[in-house]
C-alpha cells in the first residue's frame, strides 16, 4: 500500500472510501458526480489531516464530498448554497457502517462493469474502491495522469445509470475476481504496491460474498505472495522456483492462504482460481524443490484443463502449466509433446518457448534447451524476464560446451 | 496493460506502398492537413486515455561513440544519409491489447498526404518491454 508511515492513518482513510462513496450512491447520487466529489474529498484530506486530523473521519469525509457535490451542481445565488449544504450536512453518518461489506461489493459491480475494457475497469476500481489518488494510479501504470484522469472518467460516462447489481449475477463476479487478479500481477511500482492493493480489496471481497471463488483468489494471491522475497536475488535477478530460497517464504502469509483455501474448498464448489491456489499451496508445502508432488500437481492441473470445453483454445496457460507438470511426472519427452498441442495458439510467446526450454534442460538436451531459451528471450516483454532467458541460454551453451 | 511505441520514419521500412516526395515539395494546404492530422492524433489518443507520449526528431544526426582512454569522443554523420533508416518520431501508446496498437497505427497511417489522399505510410508498431518483474512464478 503506501509507503512511508505518516503521522495519521492514510491506510485507515483508504479504507473509508468504499463506504463514503457507497453511502453518497445509496443517498441518490449520480455514481460519476459522487465518485468525482469523493476524490477532492481525498485530496483535501491528504492535505489537511496530517496537521489537523478529524474527529469523525467519515463523517468529514461524506460531508466534504457532499459540499463538492453542491458546489458542482451550483449555478444559483450563494445563499442558496449555504442552505444546501447545511441541509446535506446532517444526513451523513453512521447509517452506512453496518452495510460495509455490501459497500464494498455494490462498488466493485459498479467498476468492473462487464462493458468496460479491462485498463478502465482496473482504473476505476483502484480509485472508488481502492481509495487511490489518480496521481498513484497513474505512477503505478507508467502513464501520464491526465491520461489516467482522462480513463477514469470516460469510463464513469460509459456507466449509464445507477448499477443495481448483485450476487445473484456469478458472470459479474468472474469479472471482479479478473479485475483483481490483473491488479496483483500488475505487481509493484513506485510508492504503490498494488500486490498488497489487490490482495487488500480481496480480502474486503471475502468480507462481503461467500463465493467460494472469492476466496480462492485470495488464497492464490497470498500463497504466490509469500514466495516474493525469494523471487529476485540482491541485484534483482528472477530467482525461479526450483532455485528459490524457501528460508525467505512468508510462513505467515502461507498458513493463511491455506486456511482461506480450505476454508473455500470445504464449500465443495470447485474453480479455476482455488484449484491454481491449490496448485501454489503445493509449491508452498515442499520443503525442496525435488520433494515438490508432482503428481498431485498434475491431478490438479487435470481438474483445470477439464474446465473449458476447449482448453488449448480457451485456456492455453493451463494447458502449459500441465505440460510442466507432465514434464515431471512421465517425463520431459511426454511433456514436450502436450506443449506440442500449443503450437498453433502460443508458438509465438515466450513463454511457450521458455518452458520447452525448461523441459529440454531437464531431458539433457543442453543445445535444443539454448535455442529454446534464445527464442524465449527474443519474444519477451519484461526486462527481467528477457535478462533471465539469455542467462538461462548462455548457461546452456557454456554446459553443452564442457561435456566430453 | 501493455504499452507500443508508434514509429515514424522519414526513411527506412518497407517499401512505399504509395511513393510521395519530400513533404517540402507538397502543395502547401497538403502540408496543413497533414500536420493538422498529427495534432488530431495526439488529442484523439488523449481524450482516449491512452496517451503516453509524442516526440517529433530533426533529421539532423551525428553518429557518436566511445574514442578510447584518454581520446575525445568519434563523431560522423553516419552511412549514406540519403538511404539509411531515419526515424522521424513517434507515439506511446497505452492500450489494451495488441489488437488495439495496430488499429491505432493503421489510423496513423491514414494521414492526408499529397492531395488530400491517403499517406499508407508504413508504422513500425514495437511493445515497450516492461521494467517491472511479473509477481507471479512461471509455471
Amino acid at each position: 500500500m503506501i509507503g512511508e508511515p505518516l503521522a495519521w492513518d492514510e491506510a485507515a482513510l483508504r479504507a473509508l472510501v468504499p463506504r463514503v462513496l457507497a453511502g453518497l450512491v445509496r443517498r441518490g447520487e449520480d455514481f460519476d458526480a459522487a465518485e468525482d466529489a469523493l476524490q477532492e474529498a481525498l485530496l483535501e484530506a491528504l492535505r489537511v489531516w496530517p496537521e489537523h486530523p478529524p474527529r469523525d473521519a467519515h463523517a468529514w469525509l461524506s460531508t466534504v464530498a457532499t459540499r463538492r457535490l453542491v458546489d458542482a451542481r451550483r449555478s444559483e445565488a450563494a445563499r442558496q448554497r449555504r442552505e444546501e449544504a447545511v441541509e446535506a450536512e446532517p444526513r451523513v453518518g453512521g447509517a452506512v457502517i453496518a452495510e460495509e461489506g455490501d459497500d464494498t461489493l455494490f462498488l466493485l459491480f459498479c467498476c468492473c462493469h462487464p462493458e468496460l475494457p479491462p485498463a478502465s475497469q482496473v482504473a476505476l476500481t483502484l480509485r472508488a474502491v481502492g481509495g487511490l489518488t489518480t496521481r498513484e494510479i497513474a505512477d503505478a501504470f507508467y502513464v501520464p495522469e491526465a491520461t489516467m484522469a482522462q480513463r477514469i472518467s470516460r469510463a464513469k460516462r460509459a456507466l449509464a445509470g445507477p448499477p443495481a447489481r448483485r450476487l445473484d449475477q456469478p458472470g459479474d463476479l468472474a469479472v471482479v475476481l479478473r479485475v483483481l487478479y490483473l491488479v496483483y500481477t500488475t505487481g509493484h511500482a513506485g510508492r504503490v504496491d498494488l500486490t498488497g492493493e489487490a490482495i487488500r480489496l480481496a480480502r474486503q471481497l471475502t468480507l462481503a460474498t461467500e463465493e467460494p471463488e472469492a476466496r480462492g483468489l485470495l488464497a492464490l494471491m497470498l500463497l504466490n505472495h509469500a514466495r516474493l522475497p525469494a523471487r529476485f536475488d540482491s541485484e534483482g535477478r528472477i530467482v525461479t522456483l526450483d532455485r528459490q530460497d524457501r528460508g525467505l517464504w512468508d510462513t505467515r502469509e502461507i498458513a493463511e492462504g491455506v486456511r482461506v483455501l480450505q476454508s473455500a474448498l470445504a464449500l465443495e464448489r470447485p474453480g479455476r482460481y482455488q484449484i491454481e491456489a491449490a496448485i501454489a499451496a503445493l509449491h508452498d508445502d515442499a520443503a525442496g524443490a525435488e520433494e515438490t508432488d508432482w503428481p498431485q500437481i498434475l491431478a490438479f492441473y487435470d481438474d483445470l484443463v477439464a474446465l473449458t470445453d476447449d482448453p488449448v483454445r480457451q485456456d492455453p496457460a493451463a494447458v502449459l502449466g500441465r505440460a510442466v507438470a507432465v514434464g515431471h511426472v512421465r517425463g520431459p519427452a511426454a511433456g514436450l509433446l502436450e506443449t506440442d498441442r500449443l503450437r498453433e495458439v502460443l508458438g509465438d510467446r515466450h513463454r511457450w518457448h521458455a518452458v520447452r526450454g525448461h523441459l529440454y534442460e531437464l531431458d539433457g538436451d543442453l543445445p535444443a534447451a539454448a535455442t529454446a531459451y534464445v527464442e524465449a528471450a527474443r519474444l519477451a516483454t519484461n526486462v527481467a524476464e528477457r535478462d533471465h532467458l539469455v542467462r538461462q541460454a548462455a548457461r546452456m551453451r557454456a554446459a553443452a560446451a564442457r561435456r566430453p | 496493460m501493455p504499452k507500443y511505441l508508434l514509429l515514424k520514419r522519414y526513411r527506412g521500412g518497407p517499401e512505399p506502398h504509395r511513393p510521395v516526395p519530400p513533404i517540402d515539395q507538397w502543395a502547401p494546404e497538403d502540408v496543413e492537413a497533414h500536420t493538422a492530422f498529427q495534432h488530431h492524433v495526439s488529442e484523439l489518443l488523449e481524450s482516449n486515455g491512452e496517451y503516453v507520449d509524442a516526440q517529433a526528431l530533426s533529421p539532423a544526426r551525428t553518429f557518436v561513440r566511445y574514442g578510447g582512454p584518454d581520446a575525445a569522443p568519434v563523431t560522423t554523420d553516419g552511412p549514406h544519409p540519403e538511404t539509411s533508416d531515419l526515424i522521424a518520431g513517434w507515439w506511446i501508446i497505452d492500450v489494451d491489447s495488441h489488437e488495439r496498437a495496430v488499429e491505432l497505427a493503421a489510423y496513423v497511417s491514414s494521414e492526408p498526404g499529397p492531395g488530400g489522399e491517403p499517406l499508407y505510410e508504413w508504422i513500425d508498431v514495437r511493445e515497450v518491454m516492461w521494467e517491472r518483474p511479473r509477481t507471479t512464478d512461471p509455471a
